[in-house]
């Protein structure tokens, strides 16, 4: 049935968004911070999304991989911090809060929208549950 | 019981399409920010006339994985009818070509014509009940 297959689908599309929103989550609380498990300051995390075959022609979306940004690391001057180098600089991370933010929205909207797909999915099954009553 | 199989037939087909394009589009909104996804639909009218007009080859292979891919192109999409890309309005640099509102609308239209088809479907059913119970 093929009505069945999208709550797949949406279910699918939720959970990338919110493994999406999570990491966004993380970059946007260690964006100050100069120093991590592995010693060096804080990389952005960035999910990739891949779409992936559910049932027929349902396509749904997985996580890929959580790859690290390329994008280069900020330096700020700031001689009395313990973490300078002998230039007095400080490397930060990566972390470009504006664009996580746009990246917060959009995560929230189109999961907003998988969640109103949902309920209309479910509607619409209900009814054909009452044919014929 | 022949009669009445015909009576219910178009509602049949054309639920039943109706439920295959409403999981197209959900899958084209779910990939909405998929990169290289790109947005897929079908020809509503085309595929019900030819269902309605032709039979389904008697046999046909079975597709059990999802992988799997159907034997003659014909039988590709649903009801003999090819699997379309949509037409981008505005192209995005990700390679997708969802366009979420126009998604969204087809949803929604898609979902108003499957209840009106239910709708059509519970009167000829209860006209039918009318006539046998009297």
């Amino acid at each position: 049935m093929s009505l069945f297959d999208i709550f797949n689908v949406a279910g699918s599309a939720m959970n990338a968004q919110s493994q999406r929103l999570n990491v966004v989550a993380s970059n946007l609380a260690n964006a100050d911070s100069a120093t991590s498990s592995t010693g060096g300051p804080y990389r952005a995390k960035q999910v990739v999304f891949n779409a992936v075959p559910v049932a027929g022609d349902a396509t749904g979306v997985a996580v890929a991989a959580v790859i690290d940004d390329p994008s280069p690391m900020k330096t700020v001057y700031d001689p009395k911090n313990p973490l300078a180098d002998d230039k007095g600089y400080v490397t930060m991370p990566n972390v470009n809060v504006v664009e996580e933010m746009v990246n917060m929205i959009s995560a929230s909207r189109s999961y907003q929208s998988n969640v109103e797909m949902m309920n209309t999915t479910k509607s619409l099954l209900l009814k054909t549950l009452n044919l014929g009553q | 019981m022949n009669r009445l199989d015909d009576l219910l037939q178009f509602h049949h087909q054309a639920l039943s399409l109706r439920g295959q394009r409403q999981q197209l589009i959900a899958s084209n909104i779910a990939n909405a920010d998929t990169p290289h996804y790109k947005a897929r639909d079908f020809d509503f009218n085309a595929a019900l006339q030819s269902a309605l007009t032709h039979d389904r080859p008697a046999a046909a292979l079975a597709t059990t994985a999802p992988g799997h891919v159907a034997a003659r192109p014909g039988e590709a999409g649903p009801a003999g009818v090819p699997l379309l890309y949509r037409t981008q309005t505005q192209g995005a640099v990700d390679g997708n070509s969802v366009d979420v509102d126009a998604e969204r609308a087809a949803f929604a239209d898609n979902a108003v014509h499957y209840e009106a088809n239910l709708t059509f479907l519970n009167h000829q059913i209860k006209a039918m009940l009318a006539a046998i119970q009297g």
